[in-house]
């Protein structure tokens, strides 16, 4: 398959970068892994007139600590994060929904900000942001901003990025002590794509959760949290019973997709299903 | 056009190309290094897995204009000195192919994920090539090559 033609930028600046965007804006698109656009270029779904390539935009490519929690710079490789003893001491949860990625390949090449500003429903990371509380910083050639995970996903493949701006870091904050964290999916067989995904976040202190946090993937149109659930467990004692009830309201409120892989109803139930053997696994991590 | 330089199997290539080429394409229809296959198109079946600048990648799913300036190996740069790689060794005692389709893609993400994890147990074997497809073997033998490179403590 090949894809209409474009032409080709490679800045090595982040601020280069953003001057070409600001040039082409609409009719350009960044690319980040290319895991995603790449194959929609060539279906010739997305025909952009200009390719703005960040792979050689090294500055965006980091983990570091930061004010107690990560700062995960958006050209950083899902291998790099899987493989990163920062990561994984510290949110053991991202290290594990990443190694779950696609495959080896796409992992050395995709990035986490492409899977963030690409908003594919069936995104692993998405979830693992959501329930993290992460923050997004993006930036035009003239401002900077940051906004919460939850604010930035807005629909199936929308986001609330503008054309003139570029996704640059991903902000984990702290984790309260005691937290224990698990990602759990029913993967397509063929992508690795989460039919339907969950991340799951429980703190607990003196026998209760004081605090949940679930992000739920694949199952609508976009990641989203299940507050529903996280107020359901939260105040209660992690025991089967209260996991199973939570978890039987992590679907609240998503308008779930039906399409070949899986349908609504059954993506429905795999929603229940899941955010209980997360929320399970979560609660044996904590204290 | 753009002009794009990189070494492939350690030779140097310089070629214009046009931005919207697929590395795969140029690998295959410019250089003549036809061993890199094109199978699904879309970045899921392995079969077009290269090593670019030591990581195993789809190459399907890159433009040619990205790689300027990588270090690449294919297929063709396993062997050397007409001995094959232990990989390949491994994949030839095993009978790790029957149409050999995916076997180069096999070899190029064997490599990496032998290099990651030297003594895979079979269920990591089977979980490391979730990115490559095999439509002959049942993948029995490919992850008996594996295991057979690995015992051989193949080199990088």
């Amino acid at each position: 398959m090949i894809p209409s033609s474009f032409e080709y930028f490679a800045p090595t600046t982040l601020s280069e970068a953003q001057t070409l965007l600001r040039r082409y804006g609409g009719d350009a698109k960044v690319v980040a892994g290319g895991h995603s656009l790449i194959p929609l270029m060539k279906m010739r779904l997305s025909e952009p007139g200009y390719l703005i390539d960040l792979g050689g935009v090294d500055e965006l490519s980091y983990i570091r600590e930061d004010d107690g929690g990560l700062a995960i710079g958006a050209m950083t490789t899902y291998y790099d994060i899987e493989s990163s003893p920062l990561v994984k001491t510290k949110y053991p949860v991202l290290a594990e929904a990443t190694a779950l990625v696609a495959d080896i390949q796409v992992r050395n090449k995709g990035t986490i900000g492409g899977s963030m500003a690409h908003a594919d429903p069936s995104a692993d990371l998405t979830a693992v942001v959501l329930a993290l509380e992460a923050e997004l910083r993006s930036g035009s050639s003239r401002a900077q901003r940051s906004m919460p995970a939850h604010r930035f996903f807005v629909d199936t493949f929308t986001t609330t990025l503008r054309d003139n701006e570029i996704l640059t870091e991903i902000r984990l904050p702290a984790l309260p002590a005691k937290t224990g964290g698990a990602y759990r999916k029913f993967a397509n067989k063929a992508s690795h794509f989460a039919e339907v995904g969950i991340a799951a976040l429980v703190t607990i202190d003196g026998g209760v959760c004081q605090r949940v946090r679930i992000g739920v993937t694949g199952a609508g149109p976009i990641a989203s949290r299940a507050r529903g659930a996280e107020r359901a467990l939260e105040g209660k004692e992690p025991t089967q019973r209260n996991i199973a009830t939570a978890a039987n309201r992590a679907g609240r409120g998503i308008e779930f997709q039906s399409n070949i892989h899986a349908s609504a109803e059954y993506r429905a139930h795999l929603t229940t299903v899941y955010a209980r053997r997360a929320l399970e696994e979560a609660v044996s991590r904590a204290g | 056009m753009a002009t794009v330089t990189m070494t492939v199997n350690g030779t140097s290539y310089t070629n214009d190309v046009e931005p919207r080429l697929l590395l795969v394409h140029y690998i295959r229809d410019v250089l003549g290094l036809t061993g890199t296959h094109v199978g699904c198109d879309t970045s899921q079946c392995g079969a077009c897995t290269i090593r670019l600048n030591g990581r195993a990648v789809k190459c399907c799913t890159m433009f040619a204009v990205q790689a300027n300036g990588a270090d690449i190996t294919t297929i063709e740069g396993m062997a050397s000195d007409g001995e094959l790689h232990p990989i390949q060794q491994g994949f030839w005692d095993e009978h790790g192919l029957q149409c050999g389709f995916c076997t180069p893609g096999m070899i190029m993400l064997a490599q990496q994920f032998l290099e990651r994890n030297p003594n895979p147990t079979e269920q990591e074997i089977r979980r490391g090539l979730a990115g490559n497809l095999c439509r002959c073997t049942g993948y029995h033998n490919i992850v008996k090559a594996i295991q057979n490179a690995a015992r051989k403590g193949q080199p990088a």
